[in-house]
């Protein structure tokens, strides 16, 4: 029980935090929104793509970009987390490195499910009509991704001292994960190099299957498109438990 | 003298930490150097010196945030490296600096320890609601620990280092930057804890009157290493005497060293310390033989003359600041 009661004190922690800095949502929220408005609306003004106004293809994309940045950025908090306040109370509490780490995920997760979410919500907007079925495939898909996104930034963080590196991770993972992924273009008639990072990456994955569900149009089946997501979720969980379960 | 004074009588309970050989190295240097001591249930245990000393590594280690280099030690007959969860679960640790989450209220902070401790359900809001009013923090619980003082944040973690009841709290500088008021009130209820709740208590300070006032015993620590463990009464008589210090010049010395009351003559700037056996009876003819005194001063000896003592220096905030960088900025260029 103590351990369950454990995960509820991390996960409860994380969601009260996020409550009480709006700020953090409202920022969050900001980048992906000038990327819809002002990038897809002023791209969409000329560009259609299979019949779909570029603003609308483009929006599983930012769908993901918000997952991505919010959950990446939640996992290196932990750098801070380590050196000040409450982590270090964590850390000597009699709870396993296991349970530690599966809370900080499920509190990211919910992070990003809740900012993932109201970015959904503005596809209203956009002009997209919503089934249930098509929002319900959709959160998971943004759950499975913001679980893997997560992970990395906990293994990440895990291992940084300070957050001194923070710049270097954003240029040179997260920046390349969002426009290797397609969310920005159709990958069907990439050149061959460009091809072969958009399939190794696995985030492509995530964005193909949101389109694919949200607008039926995906370059993959979904079903793949889902296996593959959550084959990338479950490795990067298991590296995490272990890079928590070594941490100090 | 004052209120704790009873306390050193108190018989002890059974052996609750025993560390052997206890020994932790940062690369070249000893932080702590091959400590063995035995601690009792009941027992307000102090470690004594200077920062830099040791005292947080060696509390760190017993509370299996730091693994030893060499040596073992048993808290509460659970073996700090190979039974960590089990020690983990009869200890309640207050860290040095702060460790609670100031976004959160007071109250938040407990209730987020009960679920981490395995405080029962059923008894969570009673226990908070106990130590709360332990601390006197009751008005402000819900209030967001970022608007609390330096004394409430201490004090919210003293509470919550003993919301789980632990057999063992470890306080870390419990009353470091705390104002006179408030470190009387930390001292009271660690005190009571002891007495009545037969919680052990092993504290780190450099303040001499803390260790004195609070513990039962003490052990002085310097360079890592334990110079002196025993009861801080104990640890005065080392001194042999009061200690008179005159404001002096040209002292005639000679004739006053032979005495068979003055236990010792030192001389410092401008300044002489003596130490005498029964020194009221043999002031007077001190002064006479010693010549013109500008001041005088007489006082019973204190931990701070036991330190010096044992390790030739004394216990300043400077020594207190920079110990421990410059012993390893030391240890680096030998």
């Amino acid at each position: 029980m103590t351990e369950l009661d454990g995960l509820y004190a991390l996960w409860y922690r994380e969601f009260k935090v996020f409550l009480r800095e709006k700020s953090r949502i409202i920022s969050s929220l900001f980048t992906p929104l000038l990327w819809i408005v002002v990038f897809g609306g002023g791209l969409g003004s000329s560009v259609s793509l299979g019949g779909t106004n570029y603003q609308v293809f483009i929006f599983p994309g930012i769908l993901t970009m918000t997952i991505l940045f919010s959950s990446i950025f939640f996992g290196l908090y932990i750098v801070w987390d380590k050196k000040i306040d409450f982590f270090k109370e964590v850390l000597v509490a009699p709870l396993s490195r296991l349970t530690i780490f599966a809370g900080k995920t499920l509190g990211g997760c919910t992070d990003a499910l809740i900012q993932g979410s109201l970015m959904l919500a503005f596809g209203v907007i956009l002009g997209i009509t919503y089934s249930v079925q098509m929002v319900v495939e959709t959160i998971i898909f943004m759950l499975v991704l913001a679980a893997a996104v997560v992970s990395i930034g906990l293994i990440i963080g895990s291992f940084m001292e300070s957050p001194e590196g923070f710049n270097l991770i954003v240029s040179f993972l997260v920046f390349p994960l969002f426009f290797l992924s397609g969310a920005l273009f159709p990958i069907d008639n990439l050149p061959s190099w460009l091809r072969a990072f958009t399939t190794l990456n696995p985030v492509t994955y995530a964005v193909d299957g949101m389109r694919g569900v949200m607008l039926g149009m995906s370059t993959f089946p979904v079903m793949m498109d889902f296996v593959v997501l959550l084959g990338f979720a479950a490795v990067m969980i298991a590296i995490g438990s272990i890079a928590f379960s070594r941490m100090k | 003298m004052d209120e704790f004074s009873a306390a050193v009588n108190r018989s002890f309970g059974e052996v609750v930490i025993e560390t052997s050989g206890l020994a932790k190295k940062f690369g070249h240097l000893m932080a702590v150097d091959h400590i063995s001591l035995s601690i009792r249930e009941g027992e307000v245990f102090g470690l004594l010196g200077p920062n830099g000393a040791g005292k947080t590594t060696t509390l760190s280690m017993l509370a299996t945030l730091l693994k030893p280099t060499e040596g073992t030690a048993k808290v509460n007959k659970h073996d700090i490296v190979k039974e960590s969860d089990a020690v983990r679960r009869s200890i309640g640790i207050v860290f040095q600096d702060p460790s609670s989450d100031d976004i959160l209220t007071g109250r938040e902070n407990l209730y987020l320890h009960a679920l981490m401790y395995g405080v029962e359900k059923n008894i969570r809001e009673q226990r908070i609601h106990e130590v709360l009013k332990l601390v006197d923090l009751e008005d402000r619980a819900d209030s967001r620990v970022k608007i609390y003082s330096g004394g409430m944040r201490r004090r919210l973690e003293l509470a919550r280092g003993l919301l789980h009841r632990p057999k063992i709290l470890f306080l870390d500088e419990p009353t470091l930057g705390l104002d006179p008021q408030t470190r009387e009130h930390i001292w009271e209820y660690i005190r009571r804890l002891a007495d009545q709740e037969r919680v052990t208590v092993i504290l780190t300070t450099h303040y001499m009157d803390e260790a004195e006032r609070l513990c039962d015993r003490v052990a002085i620590i310097d360079d890592g290493k334990i110079v002196a463990l025993d009861t801080p009464d104990q640890l005065k008589q080392i001194i042999g005497g009061d200690i008179v210090r005159l404001r002096i010049k040209n002292p005639k010395l000679s004739s006053i060293k032979e005495l068979p009351y003055v236990v010792k003559v030192e001389q410092m700037d401008g300044f002489v310390m003596l130490t005498l056996k029964n020194s009221s009876a043999h002031l007077q003819e001190i002064l006479g033989l010693v010549g013109n005194a500008e001041s005088v001063e007489l006082r019973t000896p204190t931990l701070n003359d036991v330190f010096l003592h044992y390790t030739g220096h004394e216990i300043r905030e400077a020594d207190a600041e920079g110990g421990f960088f410059e012993r390893a900025a030391r240890a680096r260029s030998s």
